[in-house]
């Protein structure tokens, strides 16, 4: 059994306009999406800003609501519950994000940020337990004791992630969503926060479902992959099969538009035109047809489902790609 | 002659050495990357070479900066104004930082084509400009604000406001850092169209070093306020000589060439003021020696580089060190 079933989820927005906030359409942020993330897995979450991702990561935790779907979490479904219950069972969700200063109370310190979520959840009722407690996560997340001492603004970036990492830890989660964790970090302080969610899943068996932007990343944390396009998935499966095989046009376009160290590779660079066209107003049949290089008639008319492509793993919702 | 020569460059904010030494040179019509982290000192290089950042905190105890010919250091504000638009040109992160929010893009292009060159300050000049720079339907365009724009078409804007006045250097600081890789793809192409079109010289600043490969004739890497070794791209990135490079290429992961971990440099950046004596990557480095501590090294050209036109701050480096992972 999967650790987390997500299916047919939807997140829509009404769209209001004018002085009475009248409702004339619907934004369509994220529009049946089916994802599993078993346990002690990394699964990918990948696509530009506004495809969706970050709004399906929210309303797994139901941070923001969803309109419809399923959100089976342990065998349970999340959007069923509420009050205690909700609290309970969203304690094994935790959520790190790209900004810890924005998830930072600035005026708690550390190992305050780190007590507030066990007093929250019940976890160390007394204090000489919680200060021994705190200082154990924090040096699980490569900190010392007495960075418990300090406040957010006296940590650097890197720093400030631990901590958000820490916190998140604190109530042994058993899946973490991370939203771009490590995009606004340094490149060697995301090598070190990269490694250290590496380390914190062996140790811990925590599941992450990793929303980023950044193919490279994703390929080296990840087991499997999802691509998301204007709300949609367009295509899933093993990480490394999709870097290196991948079907759709648009993941296709995605990769090579990736930059890379590797000389014989920049010749290769395929421009795709145009940008994302806002969800107000999707396009008809495949959402991907304005900008796809090999677009056909039936791809304006007809959406595409995702549909196995050459093994069970491996799904692409794209017209021209053969089925098995 | 080159168009851009650095000096032996030492700049001090409130009091603290940020840029220490530092000399380069750049062509008329060739592109240069800075590489670096967060506080090595390669923003204030860059806006240090149109005088943009406020003396006092800013100043300059040491060195030259010679652009076009003109002494940048000694210049008076009237000189300075000349400078800026007519021969260097900025792009930034952020284009909606340097857009004006409440006039239209073709007004804002219009304008810095009166200030800059008033006999071109026509609709015609406008429109070829947003189309040089691809903005697609650009009558339709040149009536919207900037927040109708997306980010990618506001970084457009921003190079077409930079190009209004043939700029013979554009400096780009991180100019596609906040877009997404499709667009950073579409603006970096744009840059090497422009650089070969106008024979205008680009300094990029970036930390991605991916994007150096695909722009760069020649990369400079900068650590702690002083460039630790410069050459050709696929040379250095091929075949670092300097630990700090190494470490750096180490540490990012590469789509194509996946690794089962990345490296760990230890401890951080150290920030200024708090530069160690000796080497300033000595405490990280993982093939440092005690004399490493002690002698500050000079950048000297690597004898063991080929081609030729490599200069390293390692004196110990040698292309059979590995860095051990």
């Amino acid at each position: 059994m999967p650790l987390l079933e997500v299916e047919q989820l939807k997140v829509h927005y009404p769209l209001r306009r004018g002085l009475l906030g009248r409702v004339v359409g619907t934004v369509k942020a994220v529009d049946g999406v089916d994802l599993t993330v078993n346990a002690a897995e990394t699964v990918g979450l990948v696509g530009e800003s506004g495809c969706g991702k970050s709004t399906l990561g929210r309303a797994i935790l139901r941070l923001t609501p969803p309109t419809s779907g399923r959100v089976r979490f342990e065998q349970e479904d999340l959007l069923a519950l509420s009050g205690r219950d909700l609290r309970a069972r969203r304690r094994r969700i935790q959520m790190i994000f790209q900004d810890p200063f924005g998830s930072l109370d600035p005026r708690l310190t550390a190992g305050d940020s780190i007590g507030e979520a066990l007093e929250i959840h019940r976890l160390t009722p007394h204090r000489t337990a919680r200060s021994t407690r705190i200082a154990a996560l924090l040096e699980s997340v490569g900190l010392t004791a007495a960075h418990a001492q300090r406040y957010p603004q006296e940590l650097s970036g890197g720093q400030r992630q631990r901590i958000g990492i820490a916190r998140a830890l604190a109530v042994e989660p058993r899946l973490m969503v991370c939203d771009e964790p490590v995009s606004a970090l340094d490149v060697s302080v995301q090598a070190q926060v990269v490694n250290l969610l590496q380390d914190l899943q062996r140790s811990h068996g925590i599941a992450y479902l990793f929303i980023s932007h950044d193919l490279a990343v994703v390929r080296h944390l990840c087991q499997r992959v999802a691509v998301m396009y204007l709300g949609r998935i367009v295509e899933t499966g093993p990480t490394a099969e999709i870097c290196t095989a991948p079907r759709h046009p648009y993941t296709q376009a995605l990769l090579a538009a990736v930059p890379s160290l590797d000389p014989s590779r920049r010749l290769r660079r395929l421009l795709l035109p145009g940008e994302m066209p806002s969800p107000i107003h999707p396009p008809t049949g495949c959402p991907f047809h304005p900008r796809c290089p090999v677009a056909e008639a039936r791809c304006r008319t007809e959406t595409p489902l995702l549909r196995t492509s050459t093994d069970a793993s491996h799904r692409v919702a794209c017209h021209l790609v053969p089925s098995p | 002659m080159p168009l851009l020569e650095i000096r032996d460059l030492c700049l001090d904010l409130h009091g603290t050495r940020v840029v220490d030494g530092l000399s380069l040179t750049l062509e008329p019509g060739q592109s240069l990357c800075l590489v670096g982290e967060s506080g090595c000192g390669k923003s204030v290089t860059a806006l240090s070479l149109a005088r943009l950042l406020d003396s006092p905190p800013a100043s300059y105890p040491r060195g030259e900066i010679h652009l076009a010919g003109q002494n940048v250091l000694q210049l008076d504000s009237r000189a300075l104004r000349q400078l800026r638009g007519a021969v260097v040109s900025y792009v930034f992160q952020e284009p909606g930082a340097s857009l004006n929010p409440i006039l239209r893009v073709g007004s804002q292009i219009r304008e810095a084509l009166q200030i800059h060159r008033p006999e071109a300050a026509n609709d015609d000049e406008v429109l070829r400009l947003l189309r040089l720079v691809g903005i697609p339907a650009p009558e339709m365009r040149a009536r919207d604000y900037p927040h109708q724009l997306s980010g990618g078409m506001q970084q457009r804007l921003a190079l077409a406001l930079a190009l209004a006045t043939r700029p013979q250097l554009l400096v780009a600081d991180e100019p596609t850092t906040a877009l997404d890789v499709t667009i950073q793809a579409q603006i970096i192409d744009l840059l090497r169209r422009l650089q070969r079109e106008l024979g205008m010289a680009i300094l990029l600043i970036t930390h991605n070093l991916g994007l150096v490969a695909d722009v760069a004739d020649h990369v400079a890497v900068m650590y702690a306020g002083e460039i630790v070794e410069t050459g050709p791209p696929d040379s250095l990135l091929h075949d670092p000589s300097h630990p700090y490079t190494r470490a750096l290429l180490a540490s990012v992961p590469d789509l194509h060439t996946p690794v089962t971990r990345l490296l760990n440099i230890p401890g951080a950046v150290p920030t200024p003021g708090q530069w160690p004596p000796g080497c300033r990557f000595a405490p990280r480095c993982p093939i440092s020696r005690p004399s490493c501590t002690q002698v500050h090294p000079q950048l000297l050209p690597d004898p063991h580089a080929s081609p030729p036109g490599r200069l390293t701050r390692c004196p110990w480096t040698s292309p059979s060190t590995a860095v051990p992972g």
